[in-house]
């Protein structure tokens, strides 16, 4: 446990350590952007590893909230003029009490059924976002929404704009931590190994589900909140049934139930696309054989993986 | 302590328990004992509330529990410990045993936690040998034992446990009853749910004997040890299906 812990914190400070390095060295615009890029969806896999990873749940609707998020802070800020750190809270609650009301039907299904609930929901919430035209700005989009500012702090720049994501990636990896070796935490991960025996023990099962469905929610929202201030141009097709693949994709490519997999899981998705530019037409073909490879070769993501190869390396000269 | 009057339990539209009346007496064993589908598991989980469509009383310390669900049930002390266990195996022991103390650490009561898992400890000593292994490596009688042990951490008055005996070697029986008596001497009341009739019978106070949905025979076990229809259906020739799985 204290070695467990010991881990983590030099993980933490590594984190930092490079973050911070990175914003230094970096200077190119486009690659501090894509950097930020996946410190956002290291939220949204982090938010949808707590509920798959470590309570069992699949959700194939995880773009939805981070499209609520995205809009609820576009239309707030825009049409209503409030500041953006208002808007925040109202993004994220608003994903919350969505996700309880879609939570409470839906979360009663499991396995496939879940998997069904929750893709016909992001697909609704996807068409609202295209044909609500006069709300949303339809399928050509919504302009216009303002860069974030903190008193004399602007985060227009990339550079201001990266650490605060990542400054966020690391407070929210903190929290995701804390609760999972807390008894919530416990109480996620016998659910995922038994549901029945979770009841025998007492644990509230239902009503845990769906906190740790609201949870995710809520860092999806985040993210979406950060997107929306990062292009200052949000479309229903980045919030599409594709984008809830994705995110699905870096958890389970990064390793379940674990947090720095979705940290790994996001870096490999989100820069896999830009190194293979080069392949041209055949760009596609790559990147399913280099995830089909870490599927075949590290079935349990990339996380496990990693620590089983370096265990492995440990033991060798022993031999 | 525990008293059940006239219960009826359903799946969909089948009867699984028809009229069953029983009680359970402060500080016993009482068990149950019958073939494969009598309904011994059924009532089981009616009791702690896994089972919801049931009709008739089943009342605990006075406190009728229809329509409770399981947290409230082992809230008020009463714990089961499953039909195959039903560890978390890839949880390390420590937390298999937290998670028995949940709704403990939800009323905030740590300490009282820690001072269980003390006692669970000194009871199975193996266990704090194993603490920090996953609970899936351990062998089949001492995930046994971390069943019994994660149910005693929500300080159960009542334990209910279904089939300890399945799929162990005689001697893990022997040992794992032994411990039942002597949490009988600590003030444990126990309901034993037990295909190994003749290991249940030894230990128990008092049994029931199910068929198909309904007690047939109940009494004490020293007189139901001499009964010839137990003999024969139970303590003789089909010995060898008591362990068969039932999965």
């Amino acid at each position: 446990m204290d070695n467990r812990s010991n881990w983590h914190r030099i993980a933490y400070a590594a984190l930092i350590v490079i973050v911070v390095l990175t914003g230094m060295l970096v200077s190119n615009a486009y690659h501090l952007q894509l950097l930020t890029f996946i410190g956002i969806n290291t939220l949204l896999a982090l938010g949808l590893n707590m509920l798959m990873g470590y309570a069992g749940q699949i959700s194939l609707g995880h773009a939805a909230f981070y499209g609520i998020g995205a809009y609820t802070t576009a239309i707030l800020t825009v049409h209503y003029a409030i500041s953006p750190w208002l808007a925040l809270p109202a993004a994220i609650l608003i994903a919350m009490a969505i996700a309880y009301i879609v939570g409470v039907p839906t979360l009663k299904l499991s396995g496939y059924y879940l998997g069904m609930g929750t893709l016909g929901f992001g697909m609704i919430v996807h068409i609202l976002f295209r044909e609500w035209s006069g709300v949303t700005g339809g399928a050509s989009g919504f302009i216009g929404i303002p860069p974030l500012e903190l008193g004399p702090v602007s985060f227009s720049s990339g550079r201001n704009y990266f650490y605060l994501v990542w400054a966020i990636v690391l407070l929210s990896l903190i929290i995701c931590r804390r609760i999972i070796d807390s008894r919530l935490g416990r109480g996620l991960r016998s659910i995922h190994d038994g549901e029945k025996a979770a009841r025998a023990v007492g644990v509230n099962t239902g009503k845990l589900k769906l906190q740790v469905f609201v949870l995710s929610a809520a860092f999806s929202a985040l993210a979406g909140f950060l997107y929306a201030h990062l292009v200052y141009f949000i479309s229903p097709g980045t919030f599409d049934f594709i984008t809830s693949i994705r995110i699905v994709t870096m958890v389970v490519i990064g390793g379940m139930a674990s947090i720095w997999g979705a940290l790994l899981g996001a870096s490999l998705l989100t820069l896999l696309p830009e190194w293979l530019h080069s392949f041209s037409e055949f760009e596609m073909v790559v990147y399913g054989l280099i995830l089909m490879s870490v599927m075949i070769f590290l079935p349990q993501g990339l996380t496990r993986g990693l620590m089983d190869i370096y265990e492995r390396s440990k033991r060798q000269p022993d031999r | 302590m525990l008293r059940i009057r006239n219960l009826n339990c359903y799946y969909g539209r089948i009867m699984a328990i028809k009229g069953v009346s029983l009680s359970v007496a402060e500080g016993r064993i009482i068990t149950l004992i019958g073939a494969n589908g009598a309904g011994k598991s059924t009532l089981l989980s009616a009791v702690c509330g896994l089972l919801r469509n049931w009709e008739g009383e089943i009342e605990f310390e006075g406190t009728p529990l229809k329509g409770m669900d399981p947290p409230s049930v082992v809230k008020l002390g009463i714990s089961l410990v499953p039909e195959g266990r039903l560890i978390f195996p890839p949880l390390t022991v420590m937390d298999n045993l937290k998670l028995g103390a949940y709704t403990l650490y939800r009323q905030k009561k740590g300490g009282a936690a820690a001072d269980t898992l003390a006692h669970v400890m000194t009871l199975f000593p193996i266990l704090s040998e194993r603490a920090k292994q996953p609970a899936g490596t351990l062998s089949g009688g001492e995930q046994q034992m971390l069943a019994i042990g994660r149910a005693l951490m929500a300080r159960p008055r009542l334990l209910l446990l279904d089939e300890p005996s399945m799929g162990l070697a005689p001697q893990v029986v022997e040992k794992i009853f032994q411990t039942l008596e002597f949490l009988r001497d600590e003030g444990y009341t126990i309901l034993l749910v037990e295909q190994n009739a003749r290991a249940a019978l030894n230990v128990a106070d008092r049994g029931y004997v199910f068929e198909t949905g309904s007690v047939v025979l109940q009494g004490k076990t020293s007189e139901l040890l001499e009964d010839q229809d137990v003999k024969r259906a139970f303590l003789g020739k089909d010995y060898g299906d008591f362990y068969e799985e039932r999965r």
